[in-house]
C-alpha cells in the first residue's frame, strides 16, 4: 500500500491549531478590552458619594446612585426568593418524578423555550399582566420579570446536577426505608455544590438585565421605599444616564456599569469555587 | 414508637446459636418455615421478560447465595424482595413473594416498613453525603423515636456489629464518603442493620472492594447470619462456597438448581450448574 506523506497531515494540523487559537484570542481580547475600557471610564466615578448619595440634577457636582444600588439588590433578592424555589422544584420534578413521562418531556421543552426567550418579551409580558391591570410600575412586577428569567436557568441546572447523582445513592436511601421525597433531599445534598453554582449563575444573569425592568420596575430618583411603586435600579439608570446629554450623568453610567460588571464577575468566580465540589 | 414497631433497636440481639460448619444442612432443610417463599415470580423490564416463574424458599438465619452468569436475572430477582425496582417506571413484578407468609408484592404493602425489614447492600457502597455518625443514625431516626443518648448507643451498636467501630470511633464527624471503599461498604452494612431488619440483601457486596476488605466482609456475613437472613448475589464461586449454606443457580431468568451449598458444589444435579461452577462458561 502506498503511504500518505506526513506533510499534508502536519499542515492541516497547523492550520486548525492556528485558526482555533486565533478565535480564542479574539474572544478573550474582546472581554479584556471591555473590562479595561469600563474600568478606565468607570473608576473615576466611584467616589464615596456614589455609594451613599441620591442622584443630583445634571451639572451639579456630587450625588450618587445609592438608591439604584439598593434597588437592584432588593429586586434581585426578591426575584431570587421567587425564582429559585420554583426553578428548583421544577428541576426536581424533571429529574426525579417526570424523567420518562410525557408531561416531563413537555415541561423540559417549555423550560428550554423559556430559557431562550428574549428578556424584553418577558418584560412586556409582565407589563401586560402586572403593570397595566394595577395601573402602575412596581418593584413587584420587576421582581417577577427577573424571577421568570431565573426560573428556567435554575430548573435546568437543578435537573442537570441531580442527574449527575448516581442512581445507586437514591436506591441506597430508599433501601433503608426512606420515603421518596426524603431520598430526593439526599440527592440534593450530594449535588449541593452544583446547585449553589446554578443559583449564583442565575443571580449573576439577572443582576445585569435591563429590558425586563424597563416596563416593570421602571426606575426612580428616590430611595426605594416600597415594592409597590417604581424601584430605582442600576441597569435602567445606566440606560437613561448613558442616553442623556450630560457628561456627569454619562460618567455615573460608566461607574454603574463597572459596579455591575465587578459584581457579576465576583459571583461567577464564587460559583466556580462551589462548582469544584460538584457531586460528591 | 408505635405499637406496630418492631423490637427496639436497643434491646440486645436475640441469642441464636451459631451453627458450626458441621451443623450446616447437607440438603435443603425444610423443617423450619422459610423466611421468604417465592412462587411463580415473573419480572418485566418494559415488555421484555427477565424472570420466568421463579420458585424459591429462603431459609431463616442462613446465607443463601445466588449465582449465575451475567445477565441471568440474579440481581433482578434480589431487587424484588424489597421492591426497590419500583423506583423505575417500566419495571414490573408478577407472582408471589411471601415474607413470613405475607405477599410483599401486594399493592397494600407498606414499602417503608418492608424496606426496614428487608435491608439492602449494593455493589458500589452508597454512603450518604453526611458524617459517618449521621449515615448510621439516618435510618434509626427515620423509623424510631430515640433520645440523643439512645441514638448514640444504637449507632455504636450498629457500627460494632458491622466491625467498623474500632476504625471510626474517633472519626464519627468525618464525611462517610471520606472512608476507604471497604469501610464505606461496612458503613452501609451498619446503616442497614441499625434499623433492625430481618433480611439482608447483598448485591455483589464485595465486587468493588479489595481482597483484604472482602475477607473482612465475609467474616462479617458469617457473624451477621446469627441474627439476619442473608441473601447474597455473587460472581465469585469461592465466595459462594465459603460463606453460604444454600445456593441458587440462575440461568436466563430461570432457577436451574437450588440446594445446600455443599451439594451444589460437589454433586450438582444439572449439567448447566456443573459447567458454570467449574468455569466452563459464564
Amino acid at each position: 500500500m502506498r503511504r500518505r506523506p506526513a506533510r499534508g497531515r502536519k499542515l492541516a494540523d497547523l492550520a486548525v491549531r492556528a485558526a482555533a487559537s486565533l478565535a480564542a484570542l479574539l474572544g478573550i481580547s474582546a472581554l479584556v478590552l471591555i473590562l479595561f475600557e469600563v474600568a478606565r471610564r468607570g473608576l473615576p466615578a466611584l467616589d464615596p458619594a456614589f455609594f451613599t448619595a441620591l442622584p443630583g440634577p445634571p451639572g451639579v457636582a456630587g450625588g450618587g446612585l445609592a438608591n439604584a444600588i439598593l434597588g437592584t439588590l432588593a429586586l434581585t433578592f426578591a426575584a431570587t426568593l421567587v425564582g429559585v424555589p420554583l426553578g428548583m422544584l421544577a428541576g426536581v420534578y424533571l429529574s426525579e418524578f417526570g424523567r420518562d413521562t410525557r408531561l416531563g418531556a413537555a415541561v423540559r421543552f417549555c423550560v428550554n423555550v423559556l430559557m431562550g426567550l428574549p428578556s424584553i418579551i418577558v418584560g412586556l409580558f409582565v407589563w401586560t399582566v402586572l403593570v397595566v391591570p394595577f395601573r402602575g410600575f412596581s418593584g413587584h412586577a420587576g421582581a417577577v420579570a427577573l424571577a421568570l428569567i431565573m426560573l428556567p436557568v435554575v430548573a435546568r441546572t437543578t435537573e442537570d446536577m441531580l442527574s449527575l447523582v448516581p442512581h445507586a445513592l437514591r436506591e441506597g436511601a430508599l433501601a433503608v426505608g426512606t420515603p421518596r421525597w426524603r431520598a430526593t433531599l439526599i440527592a440534593f445534598r450530594a449535588a449541593r455544590g452544583g446547585l449553589i453554582t446554578g443559583v449564583l449563575l442565575a443571580v449573576a444573569r439577572v443582576s445585569g438585565e435591563t429590558a425586563p425592568l424597563l416596563f416593570t420596575a421602571l426606575n426612580s430618583p428616590f430611595w426605594p421605599r416600597s415594592m409597590s411603586e417604581p424601584v430605582s435600579n442600576l441597569t435602567v439608570t445606566i440606560f437613561q444616564y448613558a442616553m442623556s446629554p450630560y457628561a456627569d450623568w454619562q460618567a455615573k453610567a460608566w461607574g454603574a456599569s463597572l459596579l455591575i460588571m465587578a459584581a457579576v464577575l465576583t459571583t461567577s468566580l464564587l460559583a466556580r469555587t462551589f462548582a469544584r465540589e460538584r457531586v460528591r | 414508637m408505635n405499637a406496630t414497631s418492631p423490637k427496639s433497636p436497643l434491646s440486645p440481639p436475640p441469642a441464636a446459636p451459631r451453627p458450626r460448619v458441621a451443623d450446616r444442612p447437607d440438603d435443603a432443610d425444610t423443617s423450619a418455615p422459610p423466611k421468604i417463599s417465592v412462587r411463580g415470580l415473573d419480572f418485566f423490564y418494559g415488555k421484555q421478560q427477565a424472570l420466568f416463574g421463579n420458585d424459591l424458599d429462603i431459609a431463616e438465619r442462613r446465607v443463601t447465595a445466588v449465582i449465575g452468569p451475567s445477565g441471568c436475572g440474579k440481581s433482578t430477582h434480589l431487587r424484588v424482595y424489597n421492591r426497590i425496582y419500583q423506583l423505575y417506571r417500566d419495571q414490573r413484578a408478577q407472582g408471589e413473594v411471601l415474607l413470613d407468609g405475607e405477599n410483599l408484592l401486594s399493592p397494600t404493602t407498606d414499602l417503608i416498613e418492608l424496606r426496614r425489614k428487608v435491608g439492602m447492600i449494593f455493589q458500589k457502597p452508597t454512603p450518604f453525603p453526611m458524617s459517618v455518625y449521621e449515615n448510621v443514625a439516618y435510618g434509626l431516626k427515620l423509623h424510631y423515636r430515640l433520645s440523643k443518648g439512645e441514638l448514640a448507643e444504637a449507632v455504636e451498636r450498629a457500627l460494632r456489629s458491622a466491625a467498623l467501630w474500632g476504625e471510626v470511633k474517633d472519626a464519627l464527624d468525618r464525611p462517610g464518603t471520606a472512608l476507604s471503599g471497604g469501610q464505606q461498604q461496612r458503613l452501609c452494612i451498619a446503616r442497614a442493620i441499625a434499623v433492625r431488619p430481618e433480611v439482608l440483601l447483598m448485591d455483589e457486596p464485595t465486587s468493588a472492594i479489595d481482597p483484604v476488605a472482602t475477607a473482612k466482609i465475609e467474616d462479617l456475613i458469617e457473624e451477621l447470619k446469627r441474627e439476619f437472613t442473608i441473601v447474597i448475589v455473587t460472581h465469585n464461586m469461592q465466595q459462594a462456597a465459603r460463606i453460604s449454606d444454600y445456593t441458587v443457580f440462575f440461568f436466563e431468568g430461570r432457577i436451574v438448581e437450588f440446594g445446600a451449598t455443599r451439594q451444589i458444589f460437589t454433586k450438582p444435579v444439572h449439567r448447566q450448574t456443573e459447567d458454570y461452577i467449574t468455569g466452563r462458561f459464564g
